[in-house]
């Protein structure tokens, strides 16, 4: 995984609550056997109309979606995380994520921003007067930049430590649980022989 | 320290604790299917890794698979790959697999427990956010996505922040004619999607200890729909009974070993929650989904409601935005609205219990014109079992149609799917939009309501239906 520390770019205000992981990519897109190629399912359903956020030409290339409460609930899919970054996204700035979607974000490399929902109103309003205006998510110093002015945005976000330092050392899971594996075994060791096996019952 | 059923499970789990990391956890049985682990086999490969524990892992076929003509090759190509890929990722990691045909082969939520896998005390997970339908068991059990299960694959844990806890304390018995489901869909509307968000929930009180297993699992099941990381109930005498003799439950002595440590999993007393919620089961009334979130429900003999109503304006925008999108009108009894498709199935409620339920209001009645029904057993053994007592028999003769087991219209990712504009009563747990085929419009129900409804073409009880039969 790469690292992440900070970044800028383009921001889309996706002006909605409780965008489930069917809408950030329905079950027909989930079919292929690959990491890659979710980008074209992502908010497939919303993408026919000409007015939603990421048909509109003032938010082409965007890299940090800026979304409503409840952001990513549902479905355990992480191929909507993976359509989130196959279409350019690295960052997604909300009041609530759903509790599997957060923890999938933070595993594949999307910075899942946790903020006030107020913070969001004031990115809506700040993107839907200057679409250009760029915003940066520092995940060093856990803040929020965007704007100049008295209109500035300067707000801290909400990510697990753990999660933070995984992310800003580009470290992956599997390899740090491997190097415990000592505790993995000694574990195994006074298990209870009652636990179930999927061993053929005979 | 008094502590809480989940904490105990908790706690028996834990392989590393060490400050500022979350806990790592071990996991007891992993379950996996098609869709959410081809990408985490591939990482194996990638990084030379093998499974752990293969004998702690099983694999079934169930989210894309087609309910018709399962003895032919999967028509559509794209599904057959990702199928035939699970087979060859299981033939080539040793991890027992239930494909298409065999009797084992179903939801990955019904096989578990139908072959007695899912017992007291476990930590399980599947790359399926309704894994938390095994905590009907005193199971702690939750989806993970993708990442997670190559974690778990590789290494058979699991690093986790510990979650809050909840309980949510059921006094009183559902009335005839009230189900489970209903409960379930009149929590969610009072609590909200994200109500549960970050807590792992025990459900509690009267009603659950008379609840049968089915039943505890379709509550359980639907835990995530109002954002639970995970739902428990105590194990008690009703899931002894429900294990005994299942082909992994212990036997002999070391089943009375087993009940000894099953127990003892109950919510020490004066155990205190970070968060406790209190219903009324006893006002509970048959309960159905209006919009486009398993939130969005009401009683069946309320109207649809009016957005003004709501005070939150992004509740309001939400209702205008789901009014639309069901082609509904405010005020508009419940009903009244006449329906397309009836779904009978899924994790939710694809059991055995739930298909007698609904056979019973069948029989001798038939599926209203312009109705199509699909009846689609949990399993190849919940439809095996339904065979045997003559209930597929019942649905037929009624114009239901009779499927294969699998995920199904669930989410339509096979071939079950509705048209744009066509309206389901479906005893499925979420009513996205676009969840079981684009443009399509679903109300959440119960199978006692999927069948009254099936029968008059609107949202009904049975007890709306002529005595006439």
């Amino acid at each position: 995984m790469e690292k992440f520390t900070a970044h800028t770019g383009k921001a889309a205000p996706l002006r909605r609550a409780n965008v489930d992981t069917d809408q950030i990519i329905p079950a027909v897109y989930l079919k292929r056997v690959t990491r890659t190629g979710f980008g074209d399912g992502l908010f497939a359903a919303w993408r026919s109309d000409p007015e939603f956020v990421l048909n509109r030409p003032e938010h082409d290339g965007a890299t940090v979606l800026v979304a409503g409460p409840d952001f990513g609930t549902g479905s355990s899919r992480e191929h909507a995380v993976w359509a989130l970054q196959d279409y350019g996204f690295q960052a997604v700035i909300s009041s609530r994520f759903g509790d599997i979607f957060r923890g999938n974000a933070g595993k594949a490399g999307l910075l899942a921003a946790l903020v006030d929902h107020k913070v969001v109103e004031r990115l809506w309003s700040l993107l839907e007067q200057d679409p250009a205006t760029p915003v940066t998510v520092d995940l060093e110093q856990r803040l929020i930049l965007a704007g100049t002015g008295e209109d500035a945005i300067r707000d801290s976000f909400d990510i697990d430590d753990y999660t933070r330092w995984r992310l800003l050392e580009g470290l992956d899971d599997i390899g740090i649980t491997l190097s415990h594996v000592d505790e993995v075994e000694a574990y195994e060791a006074h298990r209870s022989p009652l636990r179930p096996t999927t061993v053929p019952a005979g | 320290m008094r502590t809480t059923l989940a904490e105990k499970v908790w706690e028996e789990h834990v392989v590393r604790r060490h400050e500022g990391e979350p806990d790592l956890l071990y996991i007891d049985l992993h379950l996996i299917h098609e869709v959410t682990s081809p990408q985490a086999f591939d990482g194996l490969r990638l990084a030379g890794r093998r499974v752990r524990r293969p004998d702690l892992s099983i694999a079934t076929e169930d989210h894309n698979v087609p309910t018709v003509d399962v003895d032919k090759p999967i028509a559509d190509p794209v599904s057959r790959t990702q199928v035939e890929t699970l087979r060859r990722n299981c033939a080539e990691f040793g991890v027992r697999l239930h494909p298409l045909g065999d009797a084992d082969q179903g939801i990955v939520h019904v096989v578990g427990p139908q072959l007695g896998l899912t017992q007291p005390g476990m930590t399980i997970v599947c790359g399926d956010s309704h894994t938390s339908t095994h905590g009907a068991f005193g199971a702690l059990a939750f989806g993970i996505g993708t990442s997670e299960v190559e974690h778990v694959l590789a290494t058979q844990t699991l690093p986790q922040v510990r979650p809050k806890t909840m309980a949510v304390n059921v006094d009183g018995e559902l009335p005839e004619g009230v189900t489970p489901k209903d409960l379930v869909l009149a929590l969610i509307a009072q609590v909200g999607t994200g109500g549960g968000q970050g807590h792992v929930v025990e459900y509690r009180g009267q009603a659950f200890r008379t609840m049968s297993m089915e039943g505890r699992m379709t509550v359980c099941n639907m835990s995530i729909e109002w954002g639970a990381k995970a739902g428990m109930v105590a194990p008690d005498d009703a899931t002894f009974a429900y294990l005994e003799g299942r082909p992994h439950a212990p036997k002999g002595k070391d089943w009375e070993a087993a009940l000894d440590y099953w127990r003892g999993l109950v919510t020490d007393q004066d155990a205190t929650f970070d968060r406790e919620i209190h219903l009324d089961a006893s006002a509970v009334t048959p309960f159905v989904t209006w919009g486009t979130n398993p939130g969005q429900g009401v009683p069946l003999a309320a109207n649809v409601p009016d957005p003004s109503d709501f005070d939150d304006p992004d509740e309001r925008l939400s209702a205008e935005r789901a009014l639309a999108y069901m082609g509904l009108q405010a005020g508009t009894p419940m009903r009244d609205i006449r329906v397309d498709t009836v779904f009978l199935g899924s994790c939710t409620n694809g059991r055995i219990e739930d298909l007698r339920a609904a056979a019973e209001v069948i029989r001798g009645r038939s599926v209203a014109e312009d109705v199509r029904m699909l009846v689609v057993p949990g399993s190849g053994r919940v439809r095996l079992q339904a065979e045997s007592e003559g209930l597929d028999v019942i649905f037929k003769e009624a114009g239901a149609e009779w499927r294969g087991a699998g995920c199904s219209m669930c989410l339509g990712m096979n071939p079950d799917q509705l048209a744009p504009g066509e309206r389901s009563a479906s005893t499925s747990n979420r009513n996205f939009e676009g969840r079981q085929g684009k443009g399509g419009r679903t109300h959440l129900v119960s199978p006692l309501v999927a069948a009254a409804t099936a029968v008059s073409g609107h949202l009904a009880t049975p007890a709306d239906l002529s005595h006439a039969v």
